[in-house]
C-alpha cells in the first residue's frame, strides 16, 4: 500500500538520510526509530507529502503520491507535534472543525462520543486555553476516534498522556491496524503492541 | 462550496471570540485619521481636500497591520497543516481566510470610514462614495495581503517585511479608491474609478489565494 | 545544443567562468563609443544645454532596470515550473545590479530634473513614479530573499514575489499614469519629435554597455553564489584541491 524508494532529505546544508527504503502493507505498524535530530520528523512529513524529498519516491497503491494529491490526502490522518487546536473553541467545535477541514462532516454525539472515551466528556464545552497540556494532547488525539482512513501518520502521540491514556491509544491504533489499516508512529517512550504486525526502521544519525 | 463556507465561519468566530483585535484595528484608523489635522493645521478646506487620501492611507494601514495574524496563529498551532493535508486544494481554504478577513477587517473599516469622513468635512455624495470605494476595494487589499503575509510567514521581522512587499502592490486601490472621492468632490462622476476598483478587487480575490496557497507551502516544508 | 545541461550549476559554473572576461571586454567597446557620442560627438541642445547629455546615462538605466526585473521574473518562472536550482541563483544574481540601475535612473533623473524642471523631484511626472515603484519592488524582493535563511524556500519565496511584480507592474503604470493626468495636464516629456539620430546611437550603445556590464556582473556573482551554496559538492572541492579529486572530499 505505502512503499518508499530511494529517499533522500537534505535540511539547510545537513543530509539527514539518503537512499532509504520500506514497505507498508495493510494491517501493519511501522516504527521509525532514531535519535534526535535523525530526521524521524522530516520523513513523516515526506508521508504525508508537506515536504518534497530530496529525491527518490512516495507511492500510495503503486502511484506517486504527488500526483494523487487531493485522493491520498483523503486516505490518511496526521498527527503532529502541534495539536491543531484552537484555543478560542471548545474541544467539541475543534473535533468538528477538524473533521469538516478533512472533508468530512462529524455529527455532535459522535463526537461527544469521542471526547468521552479520551475523558474529556465534562469539558466538552470548555475552551480549550483552560484546558492542560495533557488534555489538549487528547482532544487532539480524539480525532482518532472517529477516524476511519486507512492511513494514519503520528508524530511522538504519546507525549505528555498519563499511563491511562498511554494504554487506551495503545488499544486504539491495535484495533486500527488490526482492523486492516496502516500506521507509522514515532515514540520514544517502549510501547510494546503484542498483538499487530510490526515493522521497524531506524534512521542512523 | 462546504469547505470554503466551513473555513469563512470558523475564522469569523474565532476572530469573534477575541474582538480586541478587530477593536484595535479600527482605532488605529481613528487615530490615523485624526492625527493629521494635527499634521497640517484645522484649515477646513484644505482638510477637505487631504480628506479621500488620508483616510484611504488610514484604511490600508490598517488592513496592514492585521494581516500578519492572518495565517500566523494557524501555523503556530498546527492548523495550517492540517489545512494543507485536507483533500481540497490550500488554495480554497486560503481563499475562505481571505473572505473572513475582509469580513472582519474591510467590512468594519467601510463603515467607520463615513464617520471619519464627516469630521473632515466631506459632502454627503463624498461620504457615500467614500465609504462605497472602501467597500469595493478592501477585497483586494485582503487578497494580496494574504500573498505578502504566505510568504514572510514564520521570517523573524515579518511584519515589517510585509509591508514592504505589499505596499507597492496596493498603490492601484489606493489611487482608483482615493480617486474615486476625489472625482466626486470635484464634481465628476465617480464610476470608472469604482469600475476599475471592482475589477482589481475580483482579480486579487480570484488569483490571490492560489498565489498565497503556494507560498504557504514552502512555508510549511 | 543542449541548453538543459548548463542548467546544472558544475556545468554552468565553468561556462560562466569562460564567458565573463568577453562580456566585460565588449561593456568596455560598447561605453567608450556610446561615452564618446554621447558626450563629444553629440550637438550640444540649444534648449537645454549641456545638462540634457545626463540623458544618455539616464535613459538606459532607466531601461535596464526595467530589462532585469522583467528577466528576474523570467528565471523566476523557469524555476519554479522546472524546479532548477540555477534559475534562483540567477534570480539573485542580477538583483543587486538591478536595484543599482533603478537608483541610478531615479538618482540621474532628478539630476537631469533640476535645471529642466527647476526642481529636484516632481510627483506628477508619472514616469519617476514608476521608476520609484521599481525601486520599491527590488527592495522588497532583497529584504525578503535575505530574510530567508532556507535557500530552496528564498529562490522560490523570491519568484513567487517576483512573478506577482511582474503581474502588477503594468497595473500599477497604468494607475500611476492615470493619477498623473487627473491631477496634472500632460508632463514634461524628454523626447523631442526632432530627437537626432546621433543621440538615439549614443543611448542605444550606452545601454548595450549597461548590458553586457550587467551579464558580466550577474555571471561573476552566480559563479559566487554557487560555490557557496554547492561547496559540499565533489566538483567543488575537485576545483579547489586537484590532487585530491573526486577521493575523500565529497563525504
Amino acid at each position: 500500500m505505502l512503499e518508499a524508494d530511494n529517499l533522500e532529505c537534505t535540511r539547510g546544508e545537513q543530509r539527514l538520510f539518503q537512499g532509504l527504503e520500506f514497505r507498508l502493507g495493510a494491517g501493519e505498524l511501522l516504527f521509525l526509530k532514531g535519535e534526535n535530530g535523525a530526521g524521524k520528523t522530516s520523513l513523516l512529513r515526506m508521508i504525508c507529502g508537506l515536504l518534497p524529498p530530496g529525491a527518490g519516491e512516495i507511492r500510495w497503491q503503486g502511484e506517486n503520491i504527488h500526483h494523487l494529491a487531493g485522493d491520498y490526502r483523503a486516505a490518511f490522518c496526521y498527527l503532529g507535534h502541534a495539536n491543531a487546536i484552537k484555543e478560542e473553541l471548545t474541544p467539541l467545535e475543534n473535533l468538528r472543525c477538524a473533521a469538516a477541514l478533512a472533508g468530512t462532516s462529524l455529527p455532535e454525539s459522535l463526537a461527544f462520543d469521542a471526547l468521552a472515551q479520551v475523558g474529556l466528556a465534562d469539558r466538552a464545552d470548555l475552551a480549550c486555553r483552560y484546558l492542560s497540556q495533557g488534555q489538549k494532547r487528547r482532544v487532539a488525539l480524539a480525532r482518532l476516534v472517529c477516524d476511519n482512513r486507512a492511513l494514519w501518520v503520528l508524530d511522538e502521540p504519546f507525549v505528555a498522556l498519563d499511563a491511562r491514556a498511554v494504554a487506551w491509544l495503545r488499544d486504539l491504533i491495535g484495533a486500527h491496524v488490526a482492523a486492516g489499516g496502516l500506521t507509522v508512529m514515532t515514540t520514544h517512550q517502549p510501547v510494546d503492541m503484542p498483538s499487530v504486525q510490526t515493522r521497524e526502521l531506524r534512521l542512523a544519525a | 462550496m462546504r469547505a470554503l463556507l466551513h473555513v469563512i465561519v470558523r475564522d469569523l468566530r474565532l476572530a469573534l471570540r477575541r474582538p480586541a483585535d478587530i477593536v484595535s484595528t479600527l482605532f488605529f484608523f481613528v487615530i490615523v485619521a485624526s492625527l493629521f489635522p494635527l499634521g497640517v493645521g484645522p484649515d477646513p478646506a484644505l482638510l477637505r481636500q487631504l480628506a479621500p487620501g488620508v483616510l484611504w492611507v488610514g484604511a490600508l494601514l490598517a488592513t496592514m497591520l492585521s494581516l500578519p495574524r492572518l495565517f500566523a496563529d494557524d501555523f503556530r498551532d498546527g492548523t495550517l497543516e492540517q489545512m494543507a493535508l485536507s483533500p481540497n486544494p490550500l488554495g480554497l481554504a486560503v481563499l475562505g481566510k481571505v473572505v473572513a478577513h475582509w469580513l472582519y477587517s474591510g467590512l468594519p473599516l467601510a463603515v467607520l470610514a463615513p464617520v471619519l469622513g464627516l469630521q473632515f468635512d466631506l459632502s454627503t455624495g463624498a461620504l457615500g462614495v467614500l465609504t462605497f470605494s472602501i467597500l469595493l476595494g478592501t477585497p483586494a487589499l485582503s487578497g494580496i495581503g494574504a500573498i505578502g503575509a504566505g510568504l514572510t510567514l514564520g521570517l523573524r521581522g515579518g511584519g515589517v517585511l510585509l509591508s514592504l512587499l505589499v505596499l507597492p502592490l496596493y498603490i492601484p486601490v489606493l489611487i482608483f479608491g482615493a480617486g474615486a472621492v476625489d472625482a466626486v468632490a470635484g464634481g465628476l462622476e465617480p464610476q470608472t474609478h469604482l469600475a476599475l476598483l471592482t475589477a482589481l478587487s475580483v482579480g486579487g480575490v480570484a488569483f490571490a489565494p492560489w498565489i498565497a496557497a503556494l507560498a504557504l507551502k514552502l512555508a510549511l516544508e | 545544443m543542449n541548453w538543459f545541461k548548463y542548467s546544472a550549476p558544475a556545468a554552468f559554473y565553468p561556462l560562466a567562468g569562460r564567458l565573463i572576461p568577453w562580456f566585460w571586454r565588449l561593456a568596455f567597446v560598447f561605453a567608450a563609443a556610446g561615452l564618446y557620442i554621447g558626450l563629444v560627438a553629440a550637438p550640444v541642445d540649444f534648449q537645454q544645454g549641456e545638462a540634457y547629455r545626463i540623458i544618455f546615462i539616464h535613459v538606459g538605466a532607466a531601461w535596464m532596470s526595467m530589462f532585469i526585473y522583467l528577466v528576474m521574473a523570467f528565471w523566476g518562472g523557469m524555476g519554479l515550473a522546472f524546479n532548477t536550482r540555477l534559475s534562483g541563483m540567477m534570480a539573485q544574481a542580477l538583483a543587486p545590479t538591478g536595484t543599482m540601475f533603478a537608483f541610478l535612473s531615479l538618482w540621474t533623473g532628478a539630476f537631469w530634473g533640476k535645471p529642466m524642471w527647476g526642481t529636484w523631484w516632481l510627483w506628477s511626472d508619472a514616469r519617476l513614479m514608476s521608476s520609484l515603484i521599481l525601486l520599491f519592488l527590488y527592495i522588497g524582493f532583497l529584504a525578503l530573499t535575505h530574510a530567508i535563511d532556507d535557500k530552496r524556500r528564498a529562490d522560490r519565496a523570491g519568484a513567487i514575489l517576483l512573478l506577482v511584480g511582474v503581474v502588477n507592474i503594468p497595473v500599477i503604470y497604468f494607475s500611476v499614469q492615470w493619477w498623473n493626468t487627473l491631477h496634472q495636464g500632460a508632463s514634461v516629456s524628454v523626447k523631442g519629435s526632432s530627437m537626432a539620430v546621433i543621440m538615439l546611437w549614443g543611448m542605444l550603445l550606452v545601454a548595450l554597455a549597461m548590458w553586457m556590464y550587467t551579464i558580466a556582473v550577474a555571471l561573476t556573482r552566480a559563479r559566487i553564489i554557487i560555490l557557496e551554496r554547492e561547496w559540499r559538492a565533489d566538483w567543488v572541492q575537485t576545483l579547489s584541491n586537484p590532487e585530491s579529486a573526486g577521493g575523500t572530499a565529497g563525504n
